[in-house]
């Protein structure tokens, strides 16, 4: 690195070197986002005029009778959404993380074999999935059929209680790679001196997964949540592909982002409402910073310590 | 050592077992698509799980996608915009990241921590004031509008790959350069080529997400002259949701050219995503 803090101006090299992003990345992400925040202050008259409205929007959010059950309700499906991720997506990540670890030709095969559903449009494999799991063409049913357990076939996506994990569980199908990709490069760079130690000292390989490998990707695990976190709180491609905008039956795939798009756009007979649209953009806004915040904060602090 | 030849080798097979059978699920469905794509409609029914032979192969709903839909004109249009959207990332996310791994100026830390709001917040958020900027700026519905909001949301994380692969390049390269009194651009210019290896992971993390959005095709151009691949088809299987043979077809002709592309650099990604984490 090239110090320049002695020079009294900025080099204009400097300047032109990191100016023209910097002006893109203003101009099309924070500006806007800004923009949107101080809409949610406002509403619209009928003559298109912006009005201060203070808090209204949010109270209207929170406790209007029309707006507060959609709310709580895509909030509420947003964390079942996110648990799910959670629960299943990153451990079976790590899963396979560990087992991609080795010598050996088939595991490249593998590895990239399980990234491949990550590199496709959402809007593919919603579609591909709601081939596979429709009664009429029957695949699922067959398949279940095959093994002695054709009655347990529902049309999971059409049902109020199933559609939302169903549509989870096709994300977490689709996203695996992400977690697996980014535990797998930590798990590689652990040094091989301090595997090898353990295996002259007798440790089996449980131990050696669980009691060293572990706690070293700790800090990985950490990114991959508040990644998974981020992620989920923004979706909206897959159950606008599945269910629609709608998010049906009667609203239980709805989470944030088909709310958002509901509440800009409007639906069906009711308008689109730019200012509530900016509203539910900043409670999206508010709910991704402080995951974000508390990440670096509570988590990042307290895990760094593990670190060699 | 404890673990016996015979204990080690059961091992093998059962890591092997449990990834053979994620693998399955995982190409499971994109198999079922592409190979019923190739049969006759009586055959996707009737027999779903069998490979397409001389009794059951058809070509009607390629010929019913080439026909009815817009996919050239959207592939072009996917093209278009992410390889402009790339080549204006890599170039001004290239400079910047120089300008950052390379000097110690006042607010270095400022403007990198700036620039990583745009990592951790999605674009998407501000979506409200984008499309109203992009109707202020004569924008909707054009492919250029895209190409600028798809700068600025690749921007943060190519900057953040690439300051992590520059800050590698050793010194002694750049102060010989200097001292043959190389300017400060030349040097950027020695420095690129270096920084190759990092392609593979600005493919998976930048790229990748531009060609599969639907959101802001969606929204800031809709219209049939301006839709993207992913636009595209979800509006053609909107029309066409009875039409099996159709469907089947356009998902395999919007999935084929993505695996294709992904099989070829799959391993450069994978090996410059671990360069890169392996240093930080």
């Amino acid at each position: 690195m090239l110090d320049l803090r002695r020079n009294k101006r900025l080099p204009f090299f400097i300047v032109v070197f990191i100016a023209p992003g910097a002006l893109i990345y203003s101009l099309f992400m924070i500006l806007p986002l800004l923009d949107s925040l101080r809409l949610s202050f406002f509403t619209t008259s009928q003559d298109n005029r912006e009005l201060w409205n203070g808090l209204g929007n949010y109270a209207r959010l929170f406790s209007d009778s029309d707006w507060a059950p959609r709310f709580w309700g895509a909030l509420r499906n947003n964390f079942v959404f996110f648990s799910i991720h959670m629960l299943v997506q990153n451990p079976i990540g790590l899963l396979l993380a560990a087992l991609l670890v080795g010598k050996g030709r088939a595991r490249g095969v593998y590895r990239t074999l399980l990234f491949l559903p990550t590199v496709l449009s959402v809007v593919i494999i919603g579609f591909i999935w709601q081939l596979i799991l429709s009664p009429l063409w029957g695949v699922a049913p067959g398949m279940l059929k095959a093994v002695g357990l054709g009655s347990l076939f529902r049309p999971w996506l059409g049902l109020s209680q199933t559609a939302l994990i169903t549509v989870s569980l096709i994300s977490v199908w689709q996203f695996i790679g992400i977690p697996m990709i980014l535990l797998y490069t930590a798990l590689i760079g652990i040094p091989d001196d301090l595997v090898e130690a353990a295996v002259v000292d007798g440790c089996s390989p449980w131990n050696i997964f669980w009691r060293i490998k572990f706690p070293l990707v700790l800090p990985t695990l950490g990114v991959v949540a508040v990644l998974t976190f981020v992620a989920n709180f923004n979706a909206f491609d897959l159950i606008y592909t599945m269910k629609g905008a709608l998010a049906g039956p009667d609203f239980s795939s709805d989470i944030m982002g088909t709310l958002f798009y509901r509440s800009f756009f409007g639906q069906q007979l009711q308008l689109g409402n730019p200012t509530m649209g900016a509203t539910v953009a900043a409670m999206m806004f508010l709910i991704i910073a402080a995951g974000v915040l508390a990440y670096l904060f509570l988590w990042q602090r307290r895990v760094q310590s593990y670190q060699l | 050592m404890r673990t016996t030849g015979f204990a080690r080798r059961l091992r093998e097979a059962s890591d092997f077992a449990i990834l053979s059978f994620f693998a399955l699920l995982a190409l499971f469905p994109i198999w079922m698509i592409l190979t019923n794509s190739f049969k006759a409609r009586k055959f996707i029914f009737g027999a779903p799980f069998s490979f397409p032979d001389s009794e059951t192969f058809s070509l009607i709903g390629y010929q019913t996608v080439l026909s009815r839909s817009n996919l050239p004109q959207n592939f072009s249009n996917s093209l278009i915009v992410t390889v402009s959207s790339l080549a204006m990332i890599l170039l001004l996310g290239s400079m910047a990241a120089y300008a950052l791994s390379e000097y110690r100026f006042k607010g270095n830390a400022f403007i990198g921590f700036y620039l990583a709001i745009g990592i951790m917040i999605p674009i998407r958020l501000g979506t409200v004031g984008i499309l109203r900027l992009m109707s202020a700026l004569g924008l909707v519905n054009h492919l250029a509008g895209l190409v600028l909001i798809y700068i600025a949301q690749g921007l943060p994380m190519t900057v953040f790959i690439l300051s992590n692969f520059m800050s590698q390049v050793p010194d002694e390269l750049k102060q010989a350069a200097r001292i043959d009194g190389a300017s400060e651009y030349r040097i950027y210019r020695l420095v690129m080529p270096l920084v190759r290896p990092a392609l593979g992971a600005i493919g998976i993390f930048t790229m990748i997400p531009i060609w599969n959005d639907l959101w802001f095709p969606l929204i800031v151009a809709p219209s049939g002259r301006t839709a993207t691949v992913t636009l595209g088809v979800q509006q053609f299987l909107g029309q066409f949701v009875s039409d099996w043979n159709a469907v089947l077809s356009s998902l395999s002709m919007a999935m084929v050219p993505v695996i294709l592309l992904y099989l070829l650099f799959s391993r450069q990604m994978i090996r410059s995503i671990t360069a890169g984490a392996i240093k930080s």
